[in-house]
């Protein structure tokens, strides 16, 4: 639901990181999207062609590159990846605490 | 692999909410107002447990912004009991963003003292989005089971102050609370937990003490 403010948003980021680039075409976005980031890669997907419609980024590509969310293990400093129902690190048995690896939403570059 | 020209972006999407949710977040500060937003799933008490707090706050006045996808029940019931509301619908969207805040900060017309926002019942959207607060209270109930910190890791991460509601509850439900704690811990080392029933009141003396101490 929240994604197609969002995805208005990448499109304007888009542009005028274009527009500076004196490009007049954007043929594709390569954002970074963690799954903690509050954002469905599938949603941005769908709404992307909608809203590119009328912009230079029409008919560009959506590269979409997830992050999953890692824990770091607070006994060996080991970054991992969480197993549903335990925060428990596959190396020591030690205790994973949350990073900010997942929570990502950025656009990394546009291709022109 | 391209044959594109490719430009760094390397911008945050965010930016826009989070800018706003920072000059919100300033202009409170330097108002004197001490902003709260309140998570939790639909049914965990969060009108009533605000009820139970703002009764105790004493002097210090209260102001609520109650954000709800359509309904306006809780804004009734807080009008009714004389406390400053308003209400923002979203028709829809599943948490509050920091434009909606803005525009209800200023219809409030606050002047000084603690301002609840209640997010909107949903035990996820609402934590991934800053909207000005100063600080998140989650709550939590024993009626929806210990394993909420497993299943639903960032509200429980992002969270200052977390009340377990329905406390009174304990007896007839299976809340394994060493369990729950377990997680909450593995995801949030320092946000003070505190167990209360907001059908009678009991342990939010002490919640509102932790509140009264964070307010300059
Ligand atoms: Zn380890």
């Amino acid at each position: 639901m929240h994604e197609y403010p969002i995805t208005k948003r990448i499109i304007e980021v888009s542009e005028e990181f274009a527009k500076k680039n004196n490009v007049d075409q954007v043929k594709q976005i390569n954002l970074v999207v963690g799954d903690y980031s509050g954002y469905v890669a599938s949603s941005i997907e769908l709404y992307f062609d909608l809203i590119a419609e009328d912009s230079i980024c029409k008919g560009a590509a959506l590269h979409i590159e997830r992050v999953k969310p890692k824990l770091k293990c607070t006994s060996c400093g080991q970054l991992f990846e969480r197993k549903p129902f335990e925060f428990t690190c596959p190396l020591c048995e030690g205790e994973g605490e949350p990073t900010d690896i997942g929570q990502e939403f950025y656009i990394k570059s546009i291709e022109v | 692999m391209s044959e594109n020209n490719e430009i760094e972006v390397m911008q945050s999407v965010y930016d826009k909410n989070d800018e706003v949710a920072q000059q919100i977040n300033q202009q409170l500060t330097e108002k004197g107002i001490f902003a709260v937003n309140v998570m939790g799933a639909p049914g965990v008490g969060k009108t009533s447990s605000l009820i139970q707090i703002i009764q105790r706050l004493g002097d210090v006045s209260s102001y609520v912004i109650e954000g709800d996808i359509e309904a306006d029940i809780d804004t009734k019931k807080l009008l009714s009991l004389g406390v400053k509301t308003v209400q923002i619908n979203t028709n829809g969207a599943c948490h509050l963003d920091s434009p909606l805040i803005g525009e209800a900060v200023e219809e409030l017309d606050i002047q000084k003292g603690v301002l609840f926002i209640e997010n909107i019942g949903n035990l996820v959207c609402p934590a991934e989005f800053q909207i000005g607060e100063h600080v998140k209270m989650l709550i939590s109930t024993v009626t929806e089971g210990s394993d909420k910190p497993y299943k639903y890791p960032l509200a429980f991460e992002k969270a200052d102050i977390i009340l377990i509601n329905k406390w009174d509850l304990l007896p007839y439900v299976d809340f394994d609370e060493e369990y729950f704690m377990k997680g909450v811990r593995a995801l949030n080392k320092t946000a003070p937990i505190f167990k209360v029933a907001s059908k009678d009141g009991q342990g939010f003396e002490e919640v509102v003490s932790w509140i009264q101490k964070h307010i300059k």
